[in-house]
């Protein structure tokens, strides 16, 4: 095969976009604070995510306390602990993990990198920002209203979430949880065309879609989903703020409350469970593929081998994201539905396990004989794989209609989503913290307090969620606040939930050294080396680290190959970044064995 | 290229042609603002398909009640399709660089708009005022719900008209005007076509999506 190699001026295009009219801040405000530039957009979101993200830990907290140590804590009554795992629940789901992935992760590596200055709309992105400190201001606002934030449990069902036996619900803590949702869907919303957009239209020369790394992929893709998905939770929101304020019944069945009649009648609450699951399965996979496509640049970049099955890789993606949209009523089998569409959704369920287990076969293969470094954010990828094969296991347990109908309202279910949805991407974004924070800060991180962190971390969620997965197979009820005597269940439970309340806590705290590693390090850390993990990909490569405005100096860069060309046999270096102009004579003094592998990995253009 | 083939690259084999010009000629050469409106028409697509599903759903209950008739709301529809023409005529003018029938579309459109908008809310009150007006009756939930929603992605396109319509009295350009027309018109085309099929499905008689639904054997 012969290998076309650009010599004359002509064989590369000129930039298909003229260099952009770049946002330029003039005063500390408008750099820091009412910022366009997308990497400070990151940073703004990434701060706040994990700063009410801690809040969403101390609840955990709370909430392990009461199961742990039932009536130890006389502030924990019935009512805070509903009110707990609600705020829990979506500050986590929403709040935490969908903005971080798609606001943090997403506004700092998306331009970076395809090769672009910034995102393609800059005012729309700040204000995509700075909705969603509204949205979490007015969730933390609910704290502090009359009766409370409310405890209607993250999935909100109605008739129960708007009556007044349940926390909130006669008050304001409904009503403030419909506005911030709706606040943050508007904002993610603008922050997601950004994205699309983005990835779209103002990749640099040569970025095919093809050569794009798996981390843009997996943002990209799972910004579809939200994007197409979020307008469900949208329109439940709207319409049960309709049923509460306005007295409408499209949720609201005829229901006596404490004796008396209540003036709703004829809605349907199956109709909800059917518009929020519709967003809550595709919620799933909106958290999971930005993790997906993380891992496997982390995986690729620690191992210094080329991903297994690129390829498939992006189809997997895609696929699975497809899939997630008709799987979502295995939520509800316990709400009841014909037998065959319950067939249906079972069938759907398992088979989105086979794209998402091919994808682990790849990662696991990409570790195959690769040159492992056991550093921080690979600890960490490997430990995501783990926990994700456990946690989607018991997933394919549950998927069965009549497998899910004992366990649905147990501990089990709860092991099982904290598994695969808690753990196994906070793990990846841990790892990509880790990663990331020399391009972010120029300084290294602490190895030695991050290895610690990873192992307290990795080993005590396995210590938390493995004996509820046991609990739950006893039959311990989840969202009980308190068990009392039950037969059916030994009296070593309650020892077992000690336990798990006990490395809750330690597992909490440990985020304490994570935490103090990144301020230490921001300030005070070793200067780190230019490109310190050898990576091909466009971020590594800007002119100066961290990237400057416009990211990447005069002249946008040009991608000559893909973003894994990695342990190439023969070359000074094992790896090629995908800027660097192709250099056939150093290929030609090679054996023709090798000048294959070394072509094949992407020396040549 | 197009998308397909795209995602049939083989990206770890070396590239036998030269540095790969991603837009030319190939899926996305749109102006991003373009590409940008159109993904947000997806997003409004599900908004107003779920409503119509959640509509359709709650129909097939024994105990649905259409929501009365009104005739105002064919006159909204005429107002709305005078809306689209007068944006479509001030996006031609654009083209040809003609400011005055420009501002004449714009202004047609944006008046007409602002009749529909007015329109609808007085179908709001008339429908206050039937006899057998309840607040319970899902029809009736459904018509303020999707209405209004379907009035506020109006409102907001006259903001965006709003700008258009400052920098014409500004003295801008036409030529520098033309994709916020561009646009304009494009949005207004797609909420008119929205707005036909909520009117032809929910709020001219039921008969329609009561044949679907019976097509689909849900009724």
């Amino acid at each position: 095969m012969a290998y076309f190699i650009p010599t004359a001026p002509e064989d590369v295009p000129p930039a298909e976009l003229g260099e952009v009219e770049l946002y330029h801040a003039h005063s500390w405000i408008t750099r820091w604070v009412f910022c366009q530039d997308a990497k400070v957009i990151a940073i703004q979101y990434s701060l706040t995510a994990l700063a009410i993200g801690m809040v969403a830990l101390v609840l955990s907290w709370l909430m392990r306390l009461q199961l742990g140590f039932p009536e130890a804590f006389d502030f924990i009554d019935a009512q805070a602990y509903y009110q707990f795992i609600t705020m829990h629940g979506m500050i986590m789901v929403i709040y935490l993990l969908t903005a971080l992935f798609l606001g943090g992760f997403g506004n700092y590596l998306i331009p970076l990198m395809v090769g672009a200055r910034d995102m393609v709309f800059p005012y729309v992105n700040m204000l995509s920002y700075w909705i969603y400190l509204l949205a979490v201001l007015v969730l933390v606002s609910s704290f502090f209203v009359p009766g409370g934030p409310t405890g209607a449990g993250w999935t909100l069902y109605p008739p129960q979430a708007i009556l007044s036996g349940t926390p909130g619900g006669a008050e304001w803590g409904i009503i403030i949880m419909l506005a911030s949702l709706a606040l943050f869907i508007i904002g993610f919303t603008m922050g997601g065309l950004n994205y699309v957009v983005t990835v779209l239209q103002a990749r640099t020369r040569g970025m095919t879609l093809m050569r794009m790394p798996l981390t843009v992929w997996g943002i990209f893709v799972a910004t579809i989903l939200a994007l197409l998905a979020f307008p469900a939770l949208f329109v439940a929101a709207v319409m049960m703020g309709f049923d509460k304020l306005l007295g409408t019944s499209f949720f609201m069945p005829a229901i006596v409350e404490m004796g008396a009649q209540l003036k709703y009648g004829g809605g349907s609450p199956i109709l909800f469970q059917h518009l929020f699951w519709f967003f809550g399965h595709p919620e799933v996979y909106i958290v999971a593929l930005p993790a997906f496509g993380i891992v496997s640049d982390l995986i690729s970049v620690h191992a210094r081998r080329n991903i297994f099955g690129y390829r498939m890789m992006v189809w997997a993606i895609v696929i699975i994201g497809g899939l997630s949209f008709i799987v979502w009523a295995h939520h509800m089998y316990v709400s009841g539905m014909h037998p065959y569409f319950g067939f249906f959704f079972a069938t759907t369920t398992l088979i989105i396990a086979v794209p998402t287990a091919l994808k682990v076969y790849n990662w696991v293969l990409t570790l195959w004989r690769g040159n492992i470094h056991l550093t921080v954010p690979m600890l960490f990828a490997i430990g995501f794989i783990i926990t994700f094969v456990n946690g989607g296991i018991t997933g394919l347990f549950l998927g069965n209609a009549v497998v899910d109908v004992p366990l649905s309202d147990t501990m089990f279910v709860v092991a099982h989503f904290h598994m695969v949805m808690g753990v196994a991407p906070i793990l990846v974004i841990m790892g990509a913290i880790y990663h990331w924070f020399p391009l972010m800060t120029g300084r290294m991180y602490d190895d030695r307090l991050g290895k610690v962190h990873f192992w307290i971390t990795f080993l005590g969620a396995y210590a938390i969620f493995l004996p509820l997965h046991y609990l739950g197979l006893l039959g311990v009820p989840r969202r009980y606040f308190e068990m009392g005597e039950t037969s059916f269940i030994p009296p070593s439970a309650a020892t077992l939930n000690e336990f798990v309340t006990v490395m809750a806590l330690i597992v909490g705290f440990s985020q304490l050294v994570f935490i103090f590693n990144l301020v230490w390090s921001t300030f005070w850390g070793k200067a780190a080396e230019r490109n310190p993990w050898k990576a091909t990909t466009l971020e590594w490569q800007t002119p100066e680290m961290p990237p400057g405005h416009g990211n990447f100096g005069d002249r946008l860069p040009i991608v000559y190959r893909w973003a894994y060309a990695y342990g190439i046999p023969g070359a000074p270096q094992d790896y090629l970044p995908q800027n660097v102009p192709p250099d056939l004579a150093r290929v030609d003094e090679l054996p023709e064995e090798e000048k294959r592998h070394k072509a094949a990995a992407g020396g040549h253009a | 290229m197009n998308l397909l083939q795209q995602l049939r690259e083989k990206p770890w084999l070396p590239s036998p042609g030269p540095v790969v010009a991603l837009r030319d000629g190939s899926t996305f050469y749109l102006p991003a603002a373009t590409l940008g409106l159109r993904v947000f028409f997806a997003v409004i697509t599900v908004v107003f398909s779920l409503l119509i599903t959640a509509y359709g759903t709650r129909m097939a209950f024994e105990d649905w009640r259409p929501a009365p008739q009104l005739g105002l709301l064919w006159f909204n529809t005429i107002m709305l399709l005078l809306a689209s023409a007068g944006m479509q005529w001030a996006r031609w003018a654009a083209r040809r660089g003609d400011r005055d029938n420009l501002a004449i579309g714009l202004l047609g459109g944006g008046i007409c708009t602002i009749a529909f908008l007015a329109g609808q809310l007085q179908a709001w009150r008339q429908l206050e005022m039937v006899p057998t007006f309840d607040v319970m009756s899902p029809a009736i939930g459904f018509f303020y719900l999707i209405t209004g929603l379907h009035g506020l992605h109006m409102v907001g396109g006259m903001v965006a008209w709003g700008r258009a319509a400052v920098k014409l009295w500004r003295g801008l350009d036409v030529m520098r005007l033309r994709l916020s027309v561009e646009l304009c018109a494009s949005y207004w085309h797609f909420l008119l076509v929205v707005w036909l099929v909520l009117f032809a499905l929910l709020f001219s008689g039921n008969d329609n999506l009561q044949a679907i639904l019976v097509f689909c054997g849900i009724r």
